[in-house]
């Protein structure tokens, strides 16, 4: 690891000098193995941050206070340290740009890293693909990419839209609650115009957002899920 | 306790390993009502011994991994992988 970065109070990226990388496409993941004295072995997934153009790979992690692996990545970890990876993995949660759009990115939580990767991709390859990302935070504090997400959002045709569920500031002007059916009919297209859409987040929420957008027409054959574990959204 | 599903993407490495391939954009089919899909989207019980993968379609389970000495095995009898 070269470098840690500091995202939110509980999140860190990790970034890495990783030897002969091969690549890897937007979405996909790795999975991180820590070794501990005695033999015992831990090993989780993680979604890589980074684009495929970026020259070093870049992992999000949460610290889940009673998590195995992401306590020592976030907390323990210095720069300079070792990590074992194998990967990358996983080839249906990922976005090229020659798979085309309009390209509707959900997030719930940490669900943002995936996306994270998939922006840098159609930024850097030029793309001309419109992209809507739709996030969700518990609070602002905890938004993940934050300073980022608003230089992307300025981009031509980039719409970035947060919605904050639990405590959102006085002078907040962005969305507020859940992702719901009323958000999702605001920020998505139609379905007549067939958006590729892609929602990374805990499970609850990854399979209402599919539920609802399923009830609104779109084609089930262009939404791809990711779930993953207890989080926040 | 509540316990959540994941998916197929949970499981992505541990498939890797078994195949030594990349295998969720791979579809099968369930061998017990027929559905079509694709390994990424079985859902995944994560908190049993080993994972457990069930038909998104009917929920029966189509596929057992389990960890033996660090070794990864595999049963997916209940789900028929495409060629």
């Amino acid at each position: 690891m070269v470098e840690l970065v500091d995202q939110t109070p509980r999140t860190k990226s990790l970034v890495l000098d990783v030897p002969d990388w091969k690549g890897h496409r937007a979405g996909q993941h790795v999975d991180v193995r820590l070794t501990a004295e005695d033999g015992y072995q831990a090993q989780r997934s993680y979604s890589i941050a980074s684009g495929p153009e970026d020259d070093k790979l870049v992992l999000t992690v949460e610290r889940l206070d009673d998590g195995e692996v992401s306590p020592y990545l976030v907390d323990v970890l210095q720069p300079g340290d070792e990590l074992e990876l194998r990967g990358p993995i996983g080839g249906y949660f990922v976005w090229e740009e020659s798979l085309g759009g309009p390209l509707l990115l959900i997030a719930g939580g940490s669900g943002i890293v995936p996306f994270r990767a998939m922006l840098r991709h159609g930024i850097a390859t030029g793309s001309d693909v419109p992209l809507r990302l739709l996030y969700s935070s518990r609070a602002l504090d905890e938004v993940i990419y934050r300073d980022e997400l608003r230089e992307a959002g300025n981009a031509n045709g980039v719409d970035i839209e947060l919605t904050l569920t639990r405590d959102a500031p006085s002078d907040w002007n962005g969305r507020r609650g859940r992702i719901d059916e009323q958000m999702l009919d605001e920020v998505a297209w139609a379905p007549a115009e067939q958006p590729l859409i892609y929602a990374c987040g805990p499970t609850g929420l990854v399979e209402s957002v599919a539920d609802t957008l399923v009830m609104a027409g779109h084609d089930q054959g262009r939404i791809r899920l990711e779930r993953f574990g207890p989080t926040g959204t | 306790m509540i316990v959540e599903s994941l998916d197929g993407n949970a499981i992505a490495g541990q498939l890797f390993e078994v195949f030594g391939s990349e295998m969720t954009a791979v579809t099968g089919r369930c061998r017990f009502c027929g559905a079509s899909s694709h390994l990424a989207e079985l859902r995944v019980y994560m908190r049993a011994p080993g994972a457990v993968g069930r038909c998104p379609a009917c929920m029966r389970v189509v596929l057992v991994l389990t960890s033996v000495h660090g070794n990864a095995r595999l049963d997916a009898s209940g789900f028929e992988l495409s060629a």
